[in-house]
């Protein structure tokens, strides 16, 4: 069989052969009760709705990270403290803080 | 088509009686400018003509990734929802209708990403005419003709085969005889993209129509 023929060929066939345009009876009102029926978008409740959603994960984050803030430094003291047991709080101040600490730098 | 009647003021009222000319004021039709620009300050009913107008290349272009009526009609009408969502972002450089065949080609192109696992995966299951259509092809290539119903339906089952993009630029491009310019522009895809799809969705036709006939003749 040759197949780059028969490609050809079905090709052929898919062009000779364009589909219908025909739109079912009264497509267009059913649409029209579609975008009536539709709550109209209010951005501020969107925008409220998103805070709403990103609260809870902030919150647990936020949770996560101040206990294991004071348990680091609770084992920090029964262990005494060095110079490599720096304070897990410390790191993230510092972490969080960097780009004013080198603006200010800068200035 | 909604139409506003518009009225001759004064003076050409004045004008009218005096040359007795008779007083016909053909009713102005919106553009689709002024039912756009209605639509945007939110007289929803406006957007009723551009549906009418429209529908008919929507639903030709449905048709040309759905097979079942009922999936071509949900294509249409998330067409015609996300229009009118998205209306805000229609800037008029280009004509509405170019604009609409983008949000067409990509809903169609979200509903072949959709709908994918449901790809027939055989060709066992060919009908009769489609068999005796492959086996005059195979004596007679010839006379095996392109008009027939049953290579319709044998190409018909090959773009199902295909994986979504392929199908969509071998429609666009093959079937449709569209420049990689415009396919660029309708899917949002690179002129580069488009042509690299293009070369592996030949390569993948190629490997399905080896597929149908070792499965049939071997």
């Amino acid at each position: 069989m040759n197949l780059e023929q028969l490609h050809k060929k079905l090709l052929a066939a898919a062009r000779a052969n364009p589909p219908g345009d025909g739109v079912p009876y009264a497509f267009h009102k059913r649409i029209m009760a579609r975008i009536a029926e539709a709550p109209a978008v209010d951005a501020w409740a969107v925008w409220g709705r998103a805070l709403w959603r990103a609260a809870a994960p902030c919150v647990a984050l936020a949770l996560v990270l101040g206990a294991v803030s004071f348990l680091r430094t609770d084992s920090s003291v029964t262990s005494g403290p060095t110079v490599e047991t720096v304070d897990l709080s410390q790191h993230f101040e510092t972490t969080m803080l960097a780009a004013v600490n080198e603006s200010e730098e800068v200035w | 088509m909604t139409a506003s009647l518009t009225y001759p003021d004064d003076s050409s009222l004045l004008a009218l009686s005096k040359s007795d000319t008779p007083a016909i004021v053909a009713p102005m039709e919106r553009t689709e400018a002024d039912l756009i620009a209605a639509v945007l300050k939110g007289d929803a009913a406006s957007f009723e003509p551009l549906v009418e107008k429209y529908s008919p290349r929507v639903f030709a272009t449905a048709r040309r990734y759905a097979r079942r009526e009922s999936e071509v009609e949900d294509i249409a009408q998330e067409v015609w929802l996300k229009a009118y969502q998205k209306l805000g972002s229609f800037r008029a450089e280009a004509p509405f209708e170019h604009w609409l065949m983008r949000l067409t080609v990509r809903t169609c192109y979200d509903f072949l990403r959709s709908h994918q696992r449901n790809r027939e995966s055989s060709f066992s299951d060919l009908t009769e005419p489609e068999n005796d259509w492959l086996d005059r092809f195979v004596t007679q290539p010839e006379v095996a003709n392109a008009d027939a119903d049953a290579a319709k339906l044998l190409i018909a089952r090959v773009l199902e085969q295909l994986s979504p993009p392929a199908r969509l630029v071998i429609t666009l491009l093959e079937i449709e005889d569209r420049p990689v310019k415009e396919i660029a522009k309708l899917t949002g895809w690179s002129v580069p993209l488009v042509k690299v799809r293009a070369f592996r969705a030949r390569a993948e036709m190629r490997k399905i129509l080896a597929r149908l006939a070792k499965e049939k003749y071997l």
